[in-house]
């Protein structure tokens, strides 16, 4: 019993040195950090939401918009690819049921078609799956069927790409402390501190962004537009700030929504934008200011010098916005999108414009804000309980156990400051519940000594002497310490494979704090009877 | 100085004389709160059935029918209103909007307009809403977490002892659980994801107190192998029973703190935590002790393995 080496006395020292030091920067506040020396470790616990206040976001991709996305674009790669040479004529083009099939008019070509669409599909995986199926029906139709996989690496994608549109969106000088990261396949996770009413933050993630810009089809005529017709070729979308008295403009008849004819062909959109900022035209009015970029600079200079004189219309999201006319060729990639703005609405666009188009519409599945005064109070109540807490287990365990009682009471404040410094270390999140997870912890860390000491007690009276009694309390108690704390371990491991945000906070209060609490009890604990039985010699003691 | 002792020394209690009516009566207690569930339900949250929640303080003491018209005057479905903590502290709830999910996303906010303008001076200290699917996958998730955490005990307690322990420590947190939902079933206080954490915990800590007595009848299984069964078990018990005590005292000092200070967001998981650990030890010494004698452990049950597991207890000494 009498051995413990000096060495060892020292890495025990050390070590709880190191937690005192880890653990002092999570324990002041902001202002007395600044003064703490810089060679020591800055990191501190960061607090959850439910602590500091701010809003918690889920959204899910809509898979069933990817889906017809996915479609629209692979009936236009089938298109341009058999235009190509040798053009295979195709009909009855369907996108039903969302599968792509279409008839090959010249039965002998069907085979080279079929080939030609295969080549095409990529392959998904290390399977061997490819990301549509290319199969014939009824000996003339080609139907092109997308797979599982193929949708799931598209919804993967989309939403790897979804995370950081949208942590541009909330964050665009990147100086925020935003928490923006996938969770799952289709789900982007949101955590913005500090923000009590959602809502604009809903308002700039959810929307999609997506700029284009059309020529007018002015060959509609007003009856077939106000029916909501439009000629081959183009497409009706609504203007629902159509000013009076432009020609090419009709009311549907089925709700009065002004609505315009658009040639279908996209002249430039939003993914060749170089940059998009509010600024004001030359009557002061809020507008866009975009700058597109090279290529897209190009087409826009070519497409308005061929129309002149011709009106376009600039469309956010399916909806025109506007439907200037084109004075003169636009050549410098400069164009100023106009529209009932205000200063924010128009500096909220420009930044969705910059940020990219969301390559998937997200939806809000999940919605948790905290107010900031809110967590302030659970801060304090949590940490006056604690203290309560603290207090009332040691004046129990001092008068239950005497000396061996303030040694598992170092133990327990020694304890406290270990969770402190591996939350640090590890970076981890204080929640509410983790305020719980702390107090049960402080109740549950002297459980070890009280097995021990209970040992001790029982070792003395069947007669053992005083340093026996202690070495077998030591030992004999090791096995139930041992079985006793995997149980909590096994618990606490699946509550943070299982749990969510706060949930996970305390389970990973009462995983760090049952390691450390086991060091302490143990360990320290031990140390300190062999270095005072070392000393004292005692002939009897009081446990 | 004089020190305390809860449980005088040398206590010869015997536990097992009522083991019988003990475990039949508070067994079907727990068969009654796993049917009372069934029955009755739960008050499920909105974690676990979606919906839209708002907690508010107000300045004053506001008029629950008067509240809950003008919410219901917004047409966003029935509202339940609930007090909590201070007098002035509701929790109004409203029920998950058919149809489209991006019609819900606005209702928390309309909700907290309408308080703000009717109520001046209240403080909205939270909002939530979940969506359906959200709150299946919640509800899942936290179900199949007991079950794992269940059976990865008991699994864990089989290898460390023999099945019969095992099977008894399962059988002890069934036992656990089901009087922990006839609380809540009966009491209908609101089961969210907090209570799940707290079901949790209370499945790793009240097991504390089994293992360690379990331990101990390993012990003297192998230290007394004359003795009875019956006998060896009551020996175990009040071997035990000083820390037993002990160590729940300290737990409940703890809890109880945090029950009479801390903050009332989360009461639900503290008087989870609390019952469970007075249920919890009385289940260790009425429930998973006795179950050993019914699912027939003798001294002979360690005899076999004895070598190895001598081998085994050397080398825990080395880890902890």
């Amino acid at each position: 019993m009498l051995e413990f080496a000096r060495w060892k006395v020292w890495a025990v020292w050390a070590i709880i040195a190191a937690g005192i030091v880890l653990s002092i920067p999570s324990i002041l506040s902001e202002e007395q950090l600044e003064s703490y020396p810089d060679f020591l470790p800055q990191s501190r616990i960061s607090l959850g939401l439910d602590l500091a206040g701010g809003s918690y976001l889920l959204l899910e991709a809509d898979e069933g918009d990817l889906a017809k996305q996915r479609l629209t674009a692979q009936e236009e790669n089938v298109q341009t690819e058999l235009r190509g040479d040798p053009r295979v004529r195709i009909g009855d083009v369907s996108t039903a049921d969302g599968r792509l099939s279409f008839m090959v008019r010249d039965p002998a070509q069907l085979d080279e078609a079929v080939e030609r669409l295969r080549a095409m599909t990529q392959p998904v995986g290390l399977t061997g799956q490819r990301d549509w199926n290319v199969s014939v029906e009824d000996s003339t139709r080609i139907v092109l069927t997308p797979t599982a996989e193929g949708e799931l690496r598209a919804i993967e994608d989309a939403v790897t790409v979804a995370r950081d549109v949208v942590r541009r969106r909330i964050d665009p000088s990147g100086t925020r402390e935003v928490t923006v990261r996938t969770q799952g396949s289709n789900r982007v996770l949101v955590q913005v501190p500090g923000v009590e009413d959602p809502e604009a933050l809903k308002a700039l993630i959810g929307r999609t962004a997506r700029l284009e810009f059309k020529l007018v089809d002015l060959e509609a005529n007003p009856a077939q537009l106000n029916a909501g017709r439009a000629p081959v070729g183009s497409e009706i979308a609504p203007y629902p700030d159509a000013p009076l008295g432009l020609p090419f403009v009709g009311y549907s008849t089925a709700d009065g929504v002004p609505v315009i004819a658009l040639k279908r062909r996209v002249i430039v959109s939003g993914d060749q934008l170089a940059n998009a900022q509010q600024s004001f035209d030359q009557d002061g009015n809020p507008v866009v200011s975009l700058t597109f970029n090279s290529q897209g600079a190009r087409r826009f200079g070519r497409v308005t010098q061929e129309n002149v004189q011709k009106p376009f219309a600039m469309l956010l999201d399916g909806a025109v916005l506007s439907a200037p006319n084109i004075n003169e060729p636009i050549l410098g990639g400069q164009a100023q999108i106009s529209g009932n703005f205000t200063v924010d609405s128009a500096n909220d666009l420009a930044i969705a414009l910059s940020s990219g188009k969301l390559p998937v519409k997200l939806d809000v599945v999940e919605e948790r804000t905290v107010s900031a005064d809110l967590g302030k109070d659970s801060i304090e109540k949590g940490a006056v309980a604690a203290l309560v807490a603290t207090l009332a287990v040691l004046l129990y365990m001092l008068a239950t156990y005497g000396r061996f009682g303030v040694y598992a009471n170092m133990a327990l404040i020694i304890n406290a400051f270990m969770i402190l410094a591996a939350m640090a270390v590890f970076n981890a999140t204080l929640t509410l519940p983790g305020i719980a997870g702390f107090v049960l912890t402080i109740g549950a860390a002297v459980d070890a000594n009280v097995l021990i000491n209970e040992r001790i007690r029982e070792e003395l009276r069947r007669g053992r002497k005083v340093l026996d009694a202690i070495k077998h309390g030591y030992d004999e108690a090791s096995t139930a310490i041992f079985d006793a704390n995997i149980t909590n371990t096994i618990a606490a491991a699946i509550m943070f494979y299982f749990g969510s945000g706060p949930i996970r906070g305390f389970a990973v209060v009462l995983l760090i704090g049952i390691v450390t609490s086991v060091w302490t009890a143990v360990t320290f604990t031990r140390m300190m009877v062999t270095l005072w039985v070392r000393k004292a010699r005692p002939k009897t003691i009081a446990v | 100085m004089k020190l305390i002792k809860l449980v005088p020394d040398n206590t010869n209690i015997d536990f097992m004389r009522f083991r019988k009516i003990a475990i039949a009566l508070t067994m079907a207690l727990a068969i009654a709160g796993f049917v009372l569930t069934g029955v009755r339900g739960l008050n499920l949250g909105i974690d676990f059935v979606g919906g839209q929640s708002v907690q508010a303080d107000f300045a004053q003491p506001v008029e629950i029918e008067e509240l809950r018209g003008k919410v219901n005057g917004l047409n966003l479905g029935d509202a339940s209103i609930q007090q909590f903590g201070s007098d002035t502290a509701y929790r109004i709830r409203l029920p998950k909007p058919e149809g489209d999910e991006a019609a819900a996303n606005a209702v928390v906010s309309e909700l907290r307009a309408m308080l703000e303008a009717e109520y001046p001076g209240v403080d909205v200290g939270s909002g939530e809403s979940v969506s359906g699917n959200v709150s299946e996958e919640l509800a899942m998730d936290g179900t199949l977490s007991l079950v794992f955490a269940m059976i990865g005990i008991a699994a864990y307690i089989w290898i460390r002892f023999e099945w019969q322990f095992g099977v008894g420590a399962l059988v002890t947190l069934f036992h656990d659980i089901g009087l922990l939902l006839a609380f809540f079933s009966i009491t209908q206080l609101q089961v969210d994801l907090n209570i799940v954490a707290a079901f949790l915990t209370v499945v790793g800590y009240t097991l504390n107190d089994t293992v360690v007595i379990y331990d101990r009848i390993r012990e003297n299984l192998r230290k007394y192998r004359k003795m009875g069964i019956v006998e060896l078990i009551n020996l175990s018990l009040n071997e035990t029973l000083s820390r037993t005590i002990t160590t729940s005292v300290a737990l409940l000092l703890a809890i109880g703190a945090l029950l009479l200070f801390g903050p009332e967001v989360i009461f639900g998981l503290t008087i989870a935590i609390f019952l469970g650990l007075f249920i919890g030890t009385y289940s260790s010494i009425y429930v998973s002790a006795p179950l050993l004698v019914f699912l027939g452990v003798t001294s002979d049950s360690f005899v076999h393995d004895e070598d190895s597991e001598d081998r085994q207890r050397r080398d825990d000494g080395a880890v902890v």
